[in-house]
């Protein structure tokens, strides 16, 4: 006869969550990208790092960096991520992410960022801001300097304050040419910039936008004002705009 | 499943192919003494996942004659429990701030040792006098009797000799059955 209580030990076995080898190894995938392909590693919640394959360079070279960097093991991954594709052709919510490595001021930032609409530039004070810690704004920088998954996280459209577009991970021709598909008048952003105008306002609705705001961009020339901060705009008796929040 | 001889062929040949095929083949036995190792259910998977990912890192930095050499199962139980171990001590320095410190393991309050262990399932009982024995002969107990590794490599896990590691687990053992026939005769 068996002993019940060795029965009842062995039956206390149970076996690992079949997601247990998806949740230690994860997934690399080489995909089209708004400027060639791009290498993505996906982990089991989410992708946690893309890369341009031209900033990257060999794509074994950029798996055993990311091997050393994380201490993971990665694989050829099964299938793109749900979501992934769409995104890097400009549509959908994309992907989930796994930002977990972050700290969490680190995450915030990127979540601000991630609200920012296509054809739309905000500066690195604002996104500072908007992630409650407004004198941080070099820290913003050095953030989205790091983006572990940019053009999901579009921190291309995060610009100097005054008016520059900045630097960008893989070079600024790269950040011209992404703000440039999603319709963003770089040039007219940059005259803009060089003859001091920060803020456009409508004196019809007396109504003050960042330049790439929809609104600001629906402004006629007869009644489109330039101010060189929201201060001297306030002092001419516009207020902010609720929805690009100056 | 893999046999371990072909498991340090597939490292050495593929390091991190090889390593997905360790996962798959003895991810249940790591699985569950992390199971009977992690103080709630939900913390099992991510100790496990833990323990996997420093075996890992540890692997990347051995050469092949130490790969060829390895016994897989009893190294990453040791890597298993030296994780939990350090986990605990973790977690008694700093409290934890991610909100995770009640169980949410079951939407009403998880029941204490002692009132699991009156419940009436044998199993149930079983798991809660287990995470009351000493350590020493806990793990002995879940090595030897829950997923049935030889004495031999009880012993390697624990670090002690075969005679250690039977006496450990048969106290346990006693202990255990002592236990349940008091908790019967007080319910």
């Amino acid at each position: 006869m068996t002993d019940p209580v060795l029965a009842a030990l062995r039956d206390l076995a149970e076996p690992a969550p079949t997601s247990l080898a998806e949740r230690v190894v994860d997934g690399w995938l080489r995909v089209p990208g708004p400027l060639g392909e791009v290498y993505a590693v996906v982990g089991d919640r989410g992708v946690r790092l893309l890369r341009p394959a031209a900033f990257a360079g060999e794509l074994d070279a950029f798996l055993e960096d990311y091997r050393t960097r994380h201490g993971r093991p990665v694989r050829p991954a099964p299938r793109a991520p749900r979501g992934l594709l769409p995104a890097l052709r400009g549509r959908g919510e994309g992907p989930a992410l796994d930002l977990g490595d972050l700290t969490p001021f680190a995450r915030e930032v990127l979540a601000v960022t991630a609200r920012i609409p296509v054809g739309q530039t905000r500066p690195y004070g604002w996104v500072a801001r908007e992630a409650g810690r407004p004198k941080a704004v070099r820290a913003v920088g050095t953030v989205l300097a790091r983006n572990p998954v940019p053009l999901l996280v579009p921190c291309h459209r995060v610009v100097r304050g005054d008016g520059d577009l900045g630097q960008y991970l893989s070079g600024r021709a790269d950040k011209v040419a992404l703000l440039e598909r999603e319709g963003v008048e770089v040039a007219h952003l940059e005259a803009l910039a060089a003859a001091g105008t920060r803020l456009v306002g409508s004196d019809t609705t007396g109504v003050v936008c960042f330049p790439t705001c929809h609104h600001a961009r629906r402004i006629t020339a007869a009644h489109r004002h330039g101010f060189p901060s929201l201060e001297r705009a306030r002092d001419a008796g516009y207020r902010p705009c609720r929805d690009c929040r100056p | 499943m893999a046999d371990d001889e072909q498991l340090r062929a597939a490292l050495v040949e593929d390091l991190d192919a090889g390593f997905e095929a360790v996962v798959r083949t003895h991810g249940d036995v790591v699985h569950a003494v992390a199971r009977r190792t992690a103080e709630r259910a939900a913390d099992a998977e991510d100790l496990a996942a833990e323990a996997f990912l420093r075996a890992y890192r540890a692997l990347r930095g051995y050469d092949h004659d130490r790969i060829a050499r390895l016994d897989l199962r009893p190294w990453l139980l040791t890597i298993l429990l030296n994780t939990a171990r350090n986990d605990r001590r973790d977690a008694a320095r700093r409290p934890r701030t991610d909100g995770a410190a009640d169980p949410p393991d079951r939407a009403s309050p998880a029941p204490g040792p002692a009132e699991r262990a009156e419940t009436t399932d044998l199993g149930d009982r079983l798991a809660a006098l287990l995470a009351t024995l000493p350590v020493a002969q806990r793990t002995a107990v879940v090595l030897r009797h829950v997923v049935d590794l030889p004495v031999a490599e009880v012993a390697a896990v624990l670090a002690c000799s075969e005679g250690t590691a039977r006496s450990h687990a048969a106290r346990g053992l006693a202990a255990l059955r002592t236990r349940l026939t008091s908790t019967e005769d007080t319910s």
